[in-house]
């Protein structure tokens, strides 16, 4: 993965926050995923214009006490496109 | 609902209704032979509710944590209110589901659909010859379904096909999900025939055997290795034939909740068979009583009902007993270890069952397609003896 790569949202996945969850949730045709806090703060961010770089640069400033977020972020984001949750943005 | 995810995910609080199916009507043009509807539908199909009721219903699940909405029947689309429910489930935040046999799709109300925020929908299929799909529904449905997914894909929809399996198509496999890859299906569920409702009735004229559901399943599993992630293939595998039942509807009362068409709210699909039971009705006490604090919903949850074996078997929190329908579907006993386990005490019935399946007599019975008239039959009529005979006890 190239960091400088633009993801988004894969079509008919919607993601959101839910109350009654406390979470961010994935939903999809089978069913849904509950995301912990941190997997939440990085989709969230995923939204077409944003770059990878980009977002490790925003949680760098966000929680400047996390170590090694970059490899957080990167690896977040691989498992969401192996799972078919994102795709490039064109 | 615990997914598992390389610890991406936690585990989902156990106490709300996840999923609310709206079985909004029991009506259908369809007569399927293996409906899971009740036989005794008819007497349901009176007093549906109105648009003002499932609206609040759905803002009232919702409070609850409900997300998922499937909107199903009989078939959903005879109400011409869909597009209204869908408008509110897109505003509550649902993520929601029309389970459809495509019969009353049409251009308009798909566009509708799409406008609305309706997330996904799903067609039943049935077959790849039109001589079995027509046989089986009992109707003549064949190409309007193909053209049904065609609209589906063209409005931009994924598409999720359903095709219940059983002996009649088990042969076709290979063809079906042939077809479903020249149609562009993104989602395929093979759902062997379970049996509740019309399908136990049917049961010996349908079940396929133990060799063609491992050859179906083999075919499968090459097909899913050939096409990849582009077709999402799921099998579900008919309990009859494992040793151990399923956790029903992932317990009873943990994370799925049913209103149906007159605002019955259910635990499960065929609940309504268990004896017994007085179900919270939406019209006369809210769904927040309704799941909190019904009896109903209250009768199965945990472990204290069960008796043994399942008290002290160690793999209780597995399987929860099974299926609370199908032990008295089979035993005559709600309370029974769901027969299908090889160490319930009446594991014989479900032996039996496949042994009838295997009898050419029984096979060649005439099957009881889901209409109104033979479920009349079975509310008052000379079927109603019927469901009584697959008790195992006296
Ligand atoms: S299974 Fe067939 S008959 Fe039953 S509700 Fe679905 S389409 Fe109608
Ligand atoms: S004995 Fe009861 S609890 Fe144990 S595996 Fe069988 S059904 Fe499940």
């Amino acid at each position: 993965m190239n960091n400088t790569e633009i993801y988004t949202l894969a079509p008919h996945y919607r993601f959101q926050w839910e109350e009654a969850q406390q979470s961010y949730v994935m939903l999809f045709p089978e069913g849904m995923i509950k995301l912990n806090g941190g997997a939440g703060e990085v989709i969230r961010r995923v939204d077409g214009k944003r770059s990878v770089d980009e977002i490790v640069h925003e949680l760098k400033l966000a929680f400047p006490d996390v170590d090694d977020i970059e490899s957080d972020v990167v690896a977040m984001i691989q498992l969401a496109v192996e799972k078919s949750w994102l795709v490039l943005a064109n | 609902m615990t997914q598992q995810n390389n610890g991406v995910a936690a585990s989902v609080t156990q106490t709300q209704p996840l999923w609310l199916l709206a079985e909004v009507t029991y009506r259908c043009p369809l007569h399927c032979a293996f409906c899971y509807n009740p036989t005794d539908y008819a007497k349901h199909t009176e007093n549906e509710l109105s648009t003002e009721q499932w609206i609040q219903a759905l803002r009232d699940a919702r409070k609850l944590g409900a997300i998922q909405l499937g909107i199903s029947g009989g078939e959903p689309l005879l109400r011409d209110d869909i597009e209204d429910i869908v408008i509110e489930a897109r505003k509550l935040g649902y993520y929601s589901n029309l389970i459809t046999s495509g019969v009353g799709l049409t251009e308009k109300r798909i566009k509708a659909f799409k406008d609305g925020g309706l997330d996904h929908i799903q067609l039943s299929m049935h077959d790849i010859t039109e001589e079995i799909n027509n046989f089986i529904t009992n109707t003549k449905t064949f190409e309007l379904k193909k053209k049904v997914a065609a609209m589906i894909k063209d409005h931009g929809y994924p598409m999720v096909l359903n095709v219940v399996i059983h002996r009649y198509n088990i042969g076709h496999i290979k063809e079906i999900l042939e077809m479903a890859e020249s149609l562009g299906a993104d989602f395929v569920e093979l759902a062997n025939t379970q049996y509740y409702g019309w399908s136990l009735i049917n049961r010996s004229q349908l079940m396929p055997t133990k060799e063609q559901i491992e050859f179906a399943e083999k075919v499968t599993n090459e097909f899913r290795s050939r096409v990849g992630s582009k077709m999402k293939i799921f099998f579900v595998v008919p309990d009859y034939f494992s040793e151990r039942p399923k956790k029903c509807m992932n317990g009873w009362g943990e994370v799925f909740m049913i209103v149906t068409a007159n605002g019955d709210v259910l635990p499960c699909h065929s609940a309504r068979v268990l004896p017994g039971m007085e179900f919270p009705n939406i019209k006369q006490h809210g769904l927040e009583w309704a799941w909190k604090d019904s009896p109903t919903f209250n009768k199965y949850r945990g472990d204290k009902w069960m008796k043994e074996p399942c008290q002290t078997c160690p793999e209780k929190e597995k399987d929860l007993a099974g299926c609370r329908c199908q032990a008295f579907l089979l035993t005559g006993d709600a309370e029974a270890a769901d027969p299908v386990c090889s160490l319930s005490p009446n594991h014989h019935v479900i032996l039996q069952a496949i042994e009838d399946a295997k009898n050419p007599k029984l096979q060649s019975q005439p099957i009881h397609f889901r209409t109104d008239k033979n479920s009349k039959k079975f509310v008052e009529g000379d079927l109603k003896e019927l469901v009584k005979e697959f008790h195992a006890l006296p």
